[in-house]
């Protein structure tokens, strides 16, 4: 039970470091925080203890097996990550050039 | 019986989006007609789906895997009478905004990106609309979003930069709120199919984490959605995007990635419960109040806009949460069927009009070059076309007879009284006034004001293309008000109602039991 309050923690903290830094790389690095812990409990719950891959044995038709669903679940989710941070990290680039700092604090335009 | 047109609605604009990319490289003009006949051929096959379709929901197995035992497994696609009035919805607005871009792109460089993240955007939305599979709807819902992150940027300035950096982090926050809860869903319920969770939690297997799988969706879905606490990266994403995908997104993409999915999980995925009922519904009634209060005093035309789309979405809310409250008490159950039919016709009807008035601020911009309404002045006289549709649009939204928004306010307002929610009903009134206050003072300082403004240039009429797309929708929301009439209601509005009323019916089709 243990590692899966480990892993809602590693949540949170993704959660605060959004909430509370003020550079734009951090930001991007909390979310980041937060996207792997989504992924490290998807794996968690696919594991059994002792299980091997699931792969078939007819030798030994009675093996545990740990549950491969979560595990696709992750790979497509990891590729859907890749995208999300990819777009942010060029917004924040095209964002230095335009106002030359990281800090959020400057970035404030729209307002109302 | 499987039908073949359903998958077409996700591989159409799919495959559109690449050839657009690949051929627009070499071929000048070739994005736009392409994006056009993909569209063209998209609400020709959701129209086809609608009138054929009808009351019956048709099922596609993508590669064909049975259920086994009434378990299903494989990816399914469902089109019923709730998810057929979206997608016919996402494609006409769809339609006329790339109709609309055509001229209102000229002044933007690569256009190929712009038409081939367009498909891509739609390809996503009819995908969440269509998924009958929760991890699905996330897949969908990314490939959608992610897209509209691109195009809310995609002037590359300041502003645009800074609306999309909020509307990223803010909605990569919701989607991995989504991807806990989908964790914790698989963890309880060891399925993914929409339709088998219904059936496993009916059966008792909520497990510890039905009230946190709950709030975490309402949460996410929240987000994406705008619905007042959430609301913060609307108002710039919406304003900040060229004019055809502030339809777009305000239009539609809130409805299919936020509305549509909450109502189809909150009905037809979890039991109803009294609690979470009250809880949806004074969400929609403080967005519907709270929206309309930022909207007032709004001087940019598109940022008014855009905080209505919030409370308009809280009408929405609202009314099907209405119908949530009196299901889970099991007591008038044609009140109930009332409010939900009002919440539905309503989306339609968001859709319709705020499509139309964004264009609408489009082409202010395009000809007169501001968006701020203190320096226009007389648009009437020199724009009398976008002048009459935005009038017509205004009357919409104000709820206004003949228009559309009219039938659907009242229909939610009668529902409100039947059901003896007074005070909500009494608030979608006066949110109501106030909105016809908002849209007086809009029509006001930009069409009929007698002094000149403070615009140099000589202002033009747009040209043919825009003007089409704005016609025709102005037209939409006068034949929109059709629908309330009875005989004509039941046809096309009953099925959506039926799919959400009946709980069971929509697992049953699907597991076979």
């Amino acid at each position: 039970m243990t590692v899966y309050w480990l892993c809602f923690i590693l949540f949170l903290t993704g959660l605060y470091g959004v909430i509370t830094r003020r550079n734009l790389i951090k930001i991007a690095i909390s979310l980041s925080v937060m996207e792997f812990s989504c992924f490290l409990f998807l794996a968690l719950i696919g594991y059994r203890e002792g299980g091997v891959a699931p792969i078939v044995d007819m030798a030994d038709p009675v093996k545990t097996y740990v549950d491969p669903l979560p595990q696709a679940m992750v790979l497509t989710a990891i590729v859907i990550g890749l995208a999300t941070t990819a777009m942010l990290m060029a917004v924040i680039i095209r964002i230095y050039r335009k106002y030359g700092t990281f800090d959020i604090r400057e970035i404030k335009n729209l307002r109302g | 019986m499987m039908n073949p047109l359903i998958p077409l609605l996700v591989a159409v604009p799919l495959a559109g989006a690449f050839l657009i990319m690949i051929l627009g490289r070499f071929i000048t003009g070739v994005p736009r007609i392409m994006a056009l006949a993909t569209l063209l051929l998209l609400a020709f096959i959701s129209f086809w789906l609608l009138i054929t379709g009808g009351a019956a929901s048709s099922v596609y197995t993508l590669g064909g895997w049975e259920p086994v035992d009434g378990v299903p497994i494989g990816l399914y696609l469902i089109h019923d009478g709730f998810s057929a009035l979206v997608l016919c919805i996402i494609s006409l607005i769809g339609l006329l905004s790339v109709i609309y871009s055509i001229s209102y792109m000229a002044r933007y460089t690569s256009e190929n990106y712009f038409y081939s993240l367009f498909c891509l955007m739609i390809a996503g939305m009819n995908g969440v609309v269509l998924s009958g599979d929760i991890f699905n709807i996330f897949v969908f819902l990314e490939i959608s979003v992610i897209s509209s992150y691109a195009l809310v940027a995609f002037g590359v300035e300041k502003n645009e930069l800074e609306a999309t950096l909020k509307y990223q982090v803010l909605g990569a926050v919701a989607s991995f709120m989504i991807l806990f809860a989908i964790g914790f869903i698989y963890w309880s319920a060891k399925t993914l199919n929409i339709a088998d969770i219904r059936v496993v939690f009916g059966e008792g297997g909520q497990g510890p984490h039905y009230i946190l799988i709950q709030i975490l969706l309402l949460t996410g879905f929240g987000l994406k959605a705008a619905i007042i606490p959430f609301h913060a990266w609307l108002p710039d994403a919406h304003s900040s995007a060229p004019s055809p995908i502030s339809a777009m997104l305000s239009g539609v993409l809130i409805k299919a990635v936020g509305i549509y999915v909450i109502i189809r999980l909150f009905f037809n995925m979890f039991e109803i419960t009294v609690g979470m009922a009250i809880l949806i519904t004074t969400l929609g009634a403080l967005s519907m109040a709270a929206g309309v209060f930022l909207a007032i005093g709004q001087w940019d035309i598109k940022r008014l806009l855009a905080y209505h789309s919030i409370s308009q979405m809280g009408y929405v809310i609202m009314s099907v949460g209405i119908g949530m409250i009196l299901m889970a008490r099991g007591i008038r159950s044609e009140v109930a069927a009332l409010a939900i039919t009002g919440g539905i016709f309503h989306m339609l009807n968001h859709a319709a009009f705020k499509g139309l008035l964004f264009l609408n601020a489009g082409a202010i911009e395009y000809s007169a070059g501001t968006r701020d309404l203190r320096e226009m002045g007389g648009l009437a006289r020199s724009m009398p076309f976008t002048s009459a549709t935005s009038l017509a649009a205004s009357l919409s939204i104000s709820g206004i007879p003949p228009f559309n928004g009219f039938f659907s306010k009242l229909i939610i307002i009668v529902a409100a009284v039947m059901g003896r929610f007074y005070l909500l009903a009494a608030l979608a009134a006066l949110v109501s006034i106030i909105t016809l206050a908002s849209f007086m003072k809009f029509q006001r300082y930009a069409f009929y004001n007698t002094e000149p403004g403070k615009i140099q240039k000589e202002i033009r009429e747009v040209p043919l293309p825009m003007l089409l797309s704005m016609v025709t929708l102005a037209l939409i929301c006068l034949l929109l008000s059709l629908l309330a009439l009875p005989g004509i209601r039941e046809t096309v509005l009953s099925p959506a109602t039926d799919i959400l009323m009946d709980q069971m019916k929509y697992s049953s089709q699907i597991t076979g039991m």
